[in-house]
């Protein structure tokens, strides 16, 4: 049996380590690329969204190198993410591959099945459930770091005195990750990235203004979708955070409802006034986030979105209002997969721009009414 | 004379602006860029070099626009900037009050809202180029109407025909269908320059205050019929300023001198007039070292390689500063 599974940024790490610890073959699908994009297209309904085309693009490009298995997230709508795998397993049967698709729901207290389904994947008669909670574990400190990682370089991108030295120090940091077979050796790791980024040489002047990225979780996670936004931004001098990361994801996503972190209930009752319930995807979070990243003193706010999103079209309409409640700039950026790179470009950084040159005349006004 | 230069490579038009050193417009160009840019360009350069001869300094030049990147390699930019901040600081300069700005372009349309002579918000249209000056140049071709006459022939209009605005091609099926039923075409004219209106404050501007002052500029302002429509749309006077179809490039020569000054540096980065007379190549391949086969493109002046763009990974980019 040999395993695939679609890119969403570096989640790949983590499930290929999973899998591998329980001996079993993964076939990570090739890095996004135009040619991905161009099977998913090509085999993909013309009216779903980008995430689903890609995620096509993948299964095609791993399939044909050999994978027989593909595991793929479900979901519970009203999004159309719940009817992805459905839709996917359709189109490649028609295409005639031959495969086995797994899906995994939600848990939302089915953990059982969850974890069952996990057995018949990895082959039940050799693993034990101890060996599945060891390689659970091996995948979750790798996640960790991954997520660790990807702050420190959003941290360091902004202030680095030689343009490329933030990327260069974040591509060999992915490959001591990935290569790391031992949950032993994660702290050493952890210790040796971090040295490695308090090493980059930095300007002297620097104090970047903080933009984050709220939205569509795929559209926030992969690059290859989001036009490298964070590089982008990044090396127009400002600091990024994301609203999610992998690991907020899978803790939503695989952990019941009762052991959910109690910062993330918090966090949503700060969508009210404007959205008081589930809308499906993460469009409740996205007008919890305005909330939350103003409060917490950044500068703005970029939602990202793939065409025709639901959720984030309804989250969408009401940035405005909370835009000017909370009077932080809000910009939403839609992606498909025409996104022109200039026009996206221009307007990152007239967005950044705009950020700067008002907080400079901010810091202004502060000098003049405390004379 | 000492002047700044302007220069706004857009997807319509391109142009060129010169202003002396109390920012005073001294000549304007607004050429069509026909998909040349690199040649257009050049053209705009010589024909200001033949106009002025020797008499003219350059102290600072900008660049803006889609193009502009590429037009700062040819020219030698102090300044690179993007059409936003030029069209508000160009903006700024004639009418300090402005608290508004619609631009509509070729391919973009933008609002930019301004506070106490600050950039507070702004948005451009997403996926839909509906409005904007290339529909409506398609537009006039169809019905025979020079580009020039369009808005004129709006404001004839007593009674507006409803046309669907949302998307150009439903508008433009709409307008064919009441023409076959018999509607004058400046009725059609008219409703549509409404439709467009009602399309652009409802997708563009969604959501934002808009304040007079308002200014109205871009290419598209020429029409009248658009500036009527926005007028009874808003129930404020929308002002077209001057120079509305080269706002970007004055906002680039403004800022390009402020940078000069601000920075310190005495000389500009202009390479000079002759450089119209230098021998440009552009040579393009494709990479092949991943499969998202980048189309990367590379500027050669004098045989010299002077930039090089296109990848996704900086493989090629990154090895060669520009």
């Amino acid at each position: 049996m040999k395993i695939t599974f679609p890119h969403m940024g570096n989640i790949y790490i983590p499930l290929k380590s999973f899998f591998e610890s329980l001996e079993v073959e993964v076939v990570v699908p090739p890095p996004c690329s135009k040619k991905t994009i161009e099977l998913g297209l090509k085999y993909s309904p013309e009216f779903a969204c980008l995430p689903l085309k890609i995620n096509v693009g993948n299964f095609i490009e791993a399939l044909e190198n050999g994978a027989d298995t593909i595991i793929m997230a479900g979901g519970v709508g009203p999004c159309r993410f719940g009817y992805y795998a459905e839709v996917q397993r359709e189109i490649l049967k028609d295409l005639g591959y031959e495969f086995n698709m797994v899906v995994l729901e939600p848990p939302r207290g089915h953990f059982l099945e969850l974890f069952h389904k996990l057995l018949t994947i990895t082959n039940k008669r050799k693993h034990t459930y101890m060996d599945i909670i060891k390689a659970g574990k091996l995948a979750w400190e790798k996640a960790m770091l991954l997520d660790e990682l990807d702050v420190l370089a959003c941290k360091a991108r902004p202030r680095e005195a030689l343009t490329g030295q933030t990327d260069k120090c974040y591509r060999i940091a992915i490959e001591m990750i990935d290569r790391t077979k031992e949950i032993s050796g994660i702290k050493q790791l952890r210790q040796e990235i971090k040295i490695m980024f308090d090493d980059i040489k930095t300007r002297v002047e620097s104090n970047p203004p903080r933009i984050g990225i709220i939205g569509e979780i795929y559209t926030v996670l992969e690059p290859y979708a989001n036009l490298n936004i964070e590089k982008q931004l990044g090396e127009m001098g400002a600091e990024v955070y994301r609203s999610i990361y992998i690991t907020d994801w899978l803790r939503h996503n695989l952990l019941p409802s009762s052991l959910k972190p109690r910062e993330y209930k918090m966090l949503l009752e700060m969508s009210k006034p404007y959205i008081n319930c589930f809308i499906g995807g993460h469009g409740q979070e996205t007008v919890a986030q305005v909330a939350r990243l103003a409060r917490e003193g950044f500068n703005g706010v970029i939602q990202l979105l793939p065409f025709t999103c639901m959720p984030e079209i309804v989250a969408k309409s009401v940035l405005p209002s909370a835009s000017k409640k909370y009077s932080i700039p809000v910009m939403t950026l839609v992606l498909d997969e025409h996104a022109a790179e200039a026009g996206f470009r221009t307007r990152l950084e007239a967005f950044v721009d705009m950020i700067n040159h008002k907080s400079e005349v901010e810091s202004l006004d502060e000098v003049f009414t405390r004379n | 004379m000492r002047c700044s230069l302007g220069i706004d490579v857009g997807s319509v038009s391109t142009n060129l602006v010169l202003l002396d050193e109390k920012n005073n417009v001294i000549r304007t160009l607004y050429l069509s860029t026909a998909g040349r840019p690199i040649e257009v360009l050049m053209e705009g350069l010589k024909m200001l070099q033949d106009e002025f001869n020797d008499s003219l300094e350059i102290i600072a030049v900008g660049t803006t626009g889609s193009g502009r990147q590429l037009a700062s390699v040819l020219v030698g930019a102090d300044i690179i900037k993007n059409e936003i901040t030029a069209h508000a600081v160009a903006a700024l300069e004639e009418y300090p009050e402005t608290q508004t700005i619609l631009e509509i372009g070729g391919q973009d349309s933008k609002i930019i809202i301004l506070k106490n002579k600050i950039v507070v918000d702004f948005a451009m249209n997403t996926v839909c180029a509906a409005g904007t000056g290339s529909f409506l140049d398609r537009q006039a071709q169809r019905l025979g109407i020079p580009i020039e006459e369009f808005g004129k022939m709006a404001l004839k209009s007593s009674i507006p025909t409803r046309i669907a605005g949302r998307c150009a091609v439903f508008a433009e099926s709409d307008m064919i269908h009441k023409q076959q039923m018999g509607h004058k075409v400046e009725d059609i004219i008219w409703g549509l320059c409404q439709a467009l209106v009602r399309n652009y404050l409802a997708n563009v501007a969604k959501g934002k205050e808009i304040r007079p002052l308002v200014l109205f500029q871009g290419g598209v302002a020429a029409n009248s019929g658009i500036k009527k429509a926005f007028e009874e749309e808003l129930g404020l006077n929308v002002i077209v300023p001057k120079h509305y179809n080269v706002m970007g490039a004055i906002g680039a020569a403004i800022l390009a001198k402020k940078h000069i000054m601000q920075s310190g540096r005495k000389r500009t980065n202009f390479l000079g007039f002759n450089t119209t007379l230098r021998n440009y190549e552009v040579k393009a391949f494709e990479c092949k070292g991943c499969p998202n086969s980048c189309e990367i493109i590379q500027i050669y002046g004098n045989e010299r390689l002077m930039a090089r763009w296109g990848d996704k990974c900086g493989k090629w980019s990154s090895s060669l500063a520009v």
